[in-house]
């Protein structure tokens, strides 16, 4: 699903110029759920911006479900986030002057989805997420582990190929925490594929794989016995 | 574009801040309606003066004679001389494009003694020898009988056309007008018809004041013989007269064997030229309508591209989410253009409603009081109403794009992490 040869970004600060990535060469399966972990600063949110296609690769190669991504302009990026990925990120990211339902929605409108149909969709995976009677809600209406399930659910709807989450839970106190790895868990189980990034361990216990970055390179790659979140919740 | 959920986005974003939207649209608001009455006094100012003109035919030379001032051909200096009736069709002959060429004899005139008796009333008139034409030259109205004809020109009927002046000063009320006689120096006339001038200015009494007599008829009983006054000439619509003067002036100097440098023998009063000058006064105030309106307008413009870089500053963070879910960066340009430009619009239909709700008060307030001098029906044409709607919707194009420009200028990933 995700093919990734000898990764390097750098950032200019000035005039020092910050190696990031330091040759990344990591590959990742359809229905896999790999965490990946690190101190911060060891480049594991670049990693995933780039993955996400939010930022750019400065060497290497990424193709994602056999489609090379590089030298995408700001239009096409857009479409292939759109049709390829979910994100999900640490302080939720939902629009707040739109309902729950159109905030899922969202994705299903770039898609250019009818408006009937989006309504529909959009309380599937509401239901999925178990919040169908918070749908005509507002983002400030709901506590810290809705948002996120909401952001879940916005996530899910374009049916995306693989779904990053930056940090789900580093928002969340433990037990919201577990509710939302178990929703994620539930997700993969369907089949989906999904990469996380968290600094937690008990988190990414949760997960099937664990890739460990320290100062821009994978020092440990493994795959784990998956502890299910459900036995905490 | 026409497209519900993007329009009902531009609501939420435009009612979500509603006094900061109001302010933004007064600004528009304020340098449209100041726009609207600017022009809309301009033309009121406009309309006025023109009315002082009335429906004489603007496109019109004046000319009569004066003394030579120089030598010529034998004959001295200071000549009085006088145009010939000749003159009428040499001018007619020799200068293309002329409409009406109309001569006149005059009798009396403002401070002159008594001229016309009827009975025991006297009074002291204009007693003009005038053609036909002049009716369409200096346009008056018929209230009873009729106005000089070519028969009465070419039998030198007496009869005359009184103002109703005239008739007030020589008739008692009620007492019949038509086919009654009043001696003009002493000489009868059959009255057979009366005029009312339209005329609001100063001399709009003395307008009323005159007697229209034949010009034959008035040639032979004032011994004018071939003599004539003055003349009025009026050019077609496609030719200006003030080109033409030069020619008809030189052409009855060489007819009246005056020398063609003698600059004050002919005197002429070039109306075209006049009303020109009004008409580019006015034009320069429209410019300064329209520059001055304009100018505040932009500063309103100015305005909403202020709120709206704020507005997008502010939903960075938004725009950035959008985008990572996969937004077009166009839609999200359209959508700040849309928003900027209806908020241009709607207000600046507001400041035209406003001003021509302000307009129409005036009007009403003009009709209640009666007329006032010099300023009549203040008014914007519907071209102008139109206009005003492009340069909106240009405005608002404008106030937006820098906006949208700054709205996807920063990359989804630095906008995410904006606070």
């Amino acid at each position: 699903m995700i093919e990734i040869k000898d990764l390097h970004k750098s950032y200019k600060m000035g005039s020092n110029s910050l190696h990031v990535l330091k040759g990344i060469n990591f590959s990742v399966k359809e229905g896999e759920l790999v965490a990946i972990m690190g101190s911060s600063g060891s480049g594991k949110s670049t990693l995933l911006n780039i993955l996400g296609m939010l930022d750019e690769l400065d060497e290497g190669s990424y193709t994602l479900d056999g489609v090379p991504i590089k030298n995408l302009n700001e239009t096409k990026a857009a479409q292939y986030r759109n049709k390829f990925l979910g994100f999900v990120f640490q302080s939720f990211n939902l629009i707040n002057y739109k309902s729950a339902m159109e905030n899922v929605a969202l994705p299903l409108y770039y898609q250019k989805v009818g408006r009937k149909e989006r309504q529909e969709k959009a309380l599937k995976y509401l239901e999925q997420v178990g919040l169908k009677e918070w749908a005509t809600h507002l983002p400030n209406e709901l506590s810290g582990g809705q948002k996120q399930r909401v952001a879940i659910a916005r996530a899910m709807a374009a049916e995306p190929k693989v779904l990053l989450a930056d940090e789900p839970t580093g928002a969340l106190d433990s037990k919201t925490s577990y509710e939302v790895m178990d929703l994620i868990q539930k997700i993969n189980d369907q089949g989906n594929t999904i990469l996380l990034v968290t600094h937690e361990p008990d988190i990414a216990d949760m997960c099937k794989r664990i890739v460990h970055l320290k100062d821009g390179v994978i020092i440990e790659d493994k795959k784990v016995e998956q502890v299910r979140a459900s036995q905490y919740v | 574009m026409f497209n519900k959920d993007r329009w009902k986005e531009i609501l939420e974003v435009l009612t979500s801040n509603w006094f900061r939207t109001v302010l933004t649209a007064f600004g528009v608001f304020w340098g449209i309606l100041i726009l609207i009455i600017l022009l809309a006094a301009g033309k009121g100012l406009e309309n006025g003066i023109k009315s002082d003109f009335g429906d004489i035919a603007t496109n019109t030379m004046f000319m009569w004679t004066r003394n030579t001032t120089k030598p010529y051909k034998g004959l001295p200096k200071g000549r009085r001389f006088n145009f010939k009736v000749d003159d009428v069709q040499s001018i007619k002959d020799n200068i293309p494009n002329l409409r009406f060429v109309s001569p006149r004899n005059r009798l009396g005139g403002f401070g002159g003694g008594n001229n016309v008796v009827r009975g025991i009333n006297v009074g002291a008139y204009n007693v003009y020898g005038d053609y036909p034409e002049i009716i369409k030259q200096e346009p008056m109205a018929i209230t009873s009988g009729r106005f000089i004809n070519y028969s009465d020109i070419k039998e030198k009927k007496k009869i005359a056309i009184i103002g109703e002046g005239v008739k007030t000063g020589l008739y008692k009320k009620e007492e019949k007008v038509l086919g009654t006689y009043i001696k003009i120096q002493g000489i009868s006339f059959l009255v057979v018809g009366t005029y009312k001038k339209k005329s609001n200015d100063g001399d709009g009494e003395e307008a009323q004041k005159e007697i229209y007599v034949p010009f034959t008829a008035f040639s032979q009983a004032f011994n004018r013989g071939d003599n004539v006054g003055w003349m009025a000439i009026t050019a077609n619509d496609g030719s200006s007269i003030s080109n033409l003067k030069e020619r008809i002036v030189a052409l009855v100097k060489e007819n009246r064997k005056v020398h063609p440098e003698d600059k004050r023998a002919v005197g002429n009063f070039d109306l075209y030229e006049q009303y020109n000058r009004v008409e580019s006064l006015f034009g320069a105030m429209r410019f300064i309508a329209y520059f001055v309106g304009v100018l505040v307008l932009l500063s309103g413009i100015i305005g909403v591209s202020n709120i709206m870089l704020i507005v997008v500053k502010e939903r960075t963070k938004e725009i950035g989410i959008r985008r990572a879910l996969g937004e077009d960066p166009w839609s999200i340009k359209l959508q700040i253009l849309m928003e900027s430009i209806f908020l241009t619009i709607i207000s600046g239909m507001a400041g035209i409603t406003f001003g021509a709700l302000f307009i129409y008060g005036i009007n009403k307030m003009l009709d209640m009081n009666g007329p006032v001098d010099m300023f009549v029906n203040p008014s914007v044409s519907l071209g102008v109403v139109v206009a005003a709607l492009m340069i909106l919707i240009v405005s608002g194009l404008l106030a937006g794009f820098i906006p949208a420009q700054s709205a996807i200028k920063t990359k989804p990933i630095d906008a995410l992490r904006a606070e």
